[in-house]
C-alpha cells in the first residue's frame, strides 16, 4: 500500500502530499499520523510532493490549522481536495 | 533493541581541558579576510592540515568586533582540533586570539604579516604548522562514554517533510540524549516564530523563560525595523516554498520537531557561547545553515544533527555534519548528500523510535570516524555572523 499524502493531526485542515507525480482526480490513500487512522481522498489539482491539499473546505479568512496549531491564514476559498500553498494561504506574522 | 546510551562509549581524542573530540584537525586560522592567502599556502605546504578562510575581520567594532574574536576563539577551542595556527595582517589580533585559545591548554602559535610580507610570513607559519601536524599525528584515541559527546542541531532546505518525519527523528534521537545527559543546544531564532510560545512553555525555569523571550523579542524588532515585505520570499527560502512550506509559522512548528517530546530547555546561549553545564541549551542564532553551524562549532559543540527536505548540502570545517532526509525525491536525486535515510517514515515502513536509533547509531560511528556525506564532498563552509557595518 502506497501512502499518497499524511495528516499531522485529524483537527489539521490540510495534510501533505508524500509521492511524486500525483495527479487530479487521483484515488489518495491518507495517513492521520497522531490517531494512526487511514483516510480515502481525492485531489481537484495535480499536486507535487512536499504541497499541501485541503482535506476540508477552509473560507477565504480562516485560520489553517496544521500540527493542530495556526499555521496562517486563507487569502481565497479553498475547496477540499484542492492545493493549498502561497497562491491561497498567507502568513499572520510579519 | 533499544540502544543502551548509558553504557555506550566512542573512542575520540581528549583534549587538555578534558572535552571528547572526534576528529583531530590542525587549522590554519586567518584573523581577517587578507590573510586568507597566507594561510592557504601554509595549508598546500603542510599536509594534514586546514585552512579556514573567512571574509571579515577588519574595522569591526563593540559587540560586532566581540563576537568576531569569540567565534575565532571557540572554533579553535573546540575539541575536533588539535593545534591552531593564526595568521593576521598585523599581530595585535591574532596574539589575542591566540591568548584565547591557548586558555583551552592545546598548542596554538601565530604570526602577522606586516613588516614580514606574506612569503616570510608562510615560510614561519608552515614550520608551526609542521610541528603542529607532527605533535597531532601522535596524539591516541581514548575511550570516553557517550555524555561526554556534545550535539548541536539545525535544519535546513527544510520542507514539510521534514516537520513529518526528518525532524521528529532528529527529535527523538535528541529526548534520548538529553535523558542521557548529554550536551545540547538548538537555535534558529526567527526560525520559531509562530511556535515561539511552545518552546517557551518547555523552559525550565521562569529566569531562562524570560532570556528565550527577550532574545526573542529582540530577533523580531530586527525583522520589524529591516524588513520591505512579510519576508515571504526569505522565510520560508524558495526552497521552502518550492518544497511546500507556506508561512513562516509552518516552518516553525516542523523546526521545533528537533527538540522532541521530552527535552527541557536547560538554558540559553549568546551567539558562540560555551554552555557552562549538560542539558538542552538555546543558542540566539541567525537560521542560515552555515552561520548556525559556525556558532555551534565555535560553542565547542563536535557533532552536529542536520535535517533537511530538500536537499541543503551544507558541511563544516571541524565538526562532522550529518544529514536526515525523508524525502523520497531528495533521497532519489541527491542520495550522495544524505548519512541518514528516514523516508520509510512516511509509508509506515519505520518507526520513529526505529528513526531515532538509527541516527544515534550514525552519530556514534561518525564519532568514531566514519566520514559523513558533507566531509567526503569537501563541504567546510564557514560563514561568520555579523551584527552590523564595520567602522
Amino acid at each position: 500500500m502506497t501512502i499518497h499524502f499524511v495528516v499531522h493531526d485529524e483537527g489539521d485542515s490540510v495534510g501533505v502530499v508524500v509521492v511524486e507525480g500525483l495527479k487530479a482526480g487521483q484515488p489518495l490513500t491518507g495517513w492521520i499520523m497522531d490517531q494512526d487512522k487511514m483516510i480515502e481522498f481525492k485531489a481537484i489539482n495535480d499536486i507535487p510532493i512536499g504541497h499541501k491539499l485541503a482535506v476540508r473546505a477552509i473560507g477565504n479568512g480562516d485560520t489553517i490549522i496544521k500540527y493542530g496549531t495556526d499555521i496562517g491564514k486563507a487569502v481565497a476559498n479553498i475547496g477540499a481536495g484542492e492545493h493549498a500553498h502561497v497562491h491561497n494561504v498567507k502568513t499572520k506574522r510579519w | 533493541m533499544a540502544m543502551d546510551l548509558k553504557n555506550a562509549s566512542f573512542e575520540g581524542w581528549r583534549r587538555e581541558n578534558g572535552r571528547m573530540g572526534v576528529r583531530n584537525h590542525v587549522i590554519i586560522l586567518p584573523v581577517d579576510d587578507l590573510s586568507n592567502a597566507a594561510c592557504e599556502a601554509v595549508a598546500h605546504n603542510i599536509k594534514g592540515c586546514m585552512a579556514i578562510p573567512h571574509a571579515y575581520g577588519r574595522l569591526q567594532f563593540g559587540y560586532d568586533l566581540e563576537l568576531h574574536f569569540r567565534t575565532l576563539i571557540g572554533t579553535g577551542c573546540n575539541p575536533n582540533v588539535a593545534g591552531v595556527v593564526i595568521i593576521g595582517i598585523e599581530p595585535g589580533w591574532a596574539g589575542k586570539i591566540a591568548e584565547g585559545i591557548a586558555a583551552s591548554g592545546k598548542p596554538v602559535e601565530f604570526f602577522g604579516i606586516e613588516q614580514h610580507g606574506d612569503i616570510n610570513t608562510i615560510a614561519r607559519a608552515s614550520h608551526a604548522a609542521y610541528r603542529m601536524v607532527k605533535h597531532a599525528s601522535k596524539l591516541k584515541k581514548s575511550k570516553a562514554p557517550l555524555v561526554d559527546l556534545w550535539v548541536s542541531t539545525k535544519c535546513g532546505e527544510s520542507d514539510t517533510t521534514s516537520g513529518l518525519a526528518s525532524c521528529p527523528t532528529n527529535g527523538n534521537a535528541f529526548d534520548k540524549l538529553w535523558e542521557n545527559g548529554n550536551t545540547l543546544v538548538f537555535g534558529e531564532t526567527t526560525e520559531l516564530t509562530g511556535g515561539e510560545h511552545l518552546v517557551a512553555a518547555r523552559c525550565r525555569t521562569p529566569e531562562i523563560r524570560a532570556g528565550f523571550q527577550a532574545m526573542f523579542d529582540r530577533y523580531q524588532r530586527v525583522v520589524e525595523a529591516n524588513k520591505t515585505s512579510d519576508l515571504s520570499d526569505s522565510q520560508p527560502t524558495k526552497g521552502n516554498i518550492e518544497g511546500g512550506l507556506t508561512t513562516i509559522e509552518e516552518k516553525a512548528l516542523g523546526n521545533i520537531q528537533k527538540i522532541g517530546k521530552k527535552c527541557i530547555v536547560d538554558g540559553v546561549l549568546d551567539k558562540a557561547e560555551a554552555p557552562t553545564h549538560s542539558g538542552l541549551w538555546f543558542m540566539d542564532s541567525s537560521s542560515a545553515a552555515a552561520e548556525m553551524v559556525t556558532l555551534c562549532a565555535a560553542s565547542g559543540y563536535a557533532v552536529h544533527f542536520f535535517p533537511t527536505g530538500q536537499g541543503n548540502v551544507i558541511g563544516n570545517p571541524i565538526v562532522p555534519v550529518i544529514k536526515i532526509t525523508a524525502n523520497p525525491r531528495t533521497q532519489r536525486t541527491m542520495s550522495e548528500h544524505v548519512d541518514v535515510d528516514v523516508t520509510g517514515l512516511l509509508q509506515k515502513r519505520m518507526n520513529m523510535d526505529d528513526a531515532g536509533e538509527a541516527l544515534l547509531d550514525c552519530m556514534l560511528r561518525t564519532a568514531e570516524g566514519e566520514l559523513t556525506a558533507a566531509e567526503l564532498l569537501g563541504h567546510r563552509e564557514f560563514s561568520l555572523t555579523r551584527i552590523y557595518e564595520s567602522a
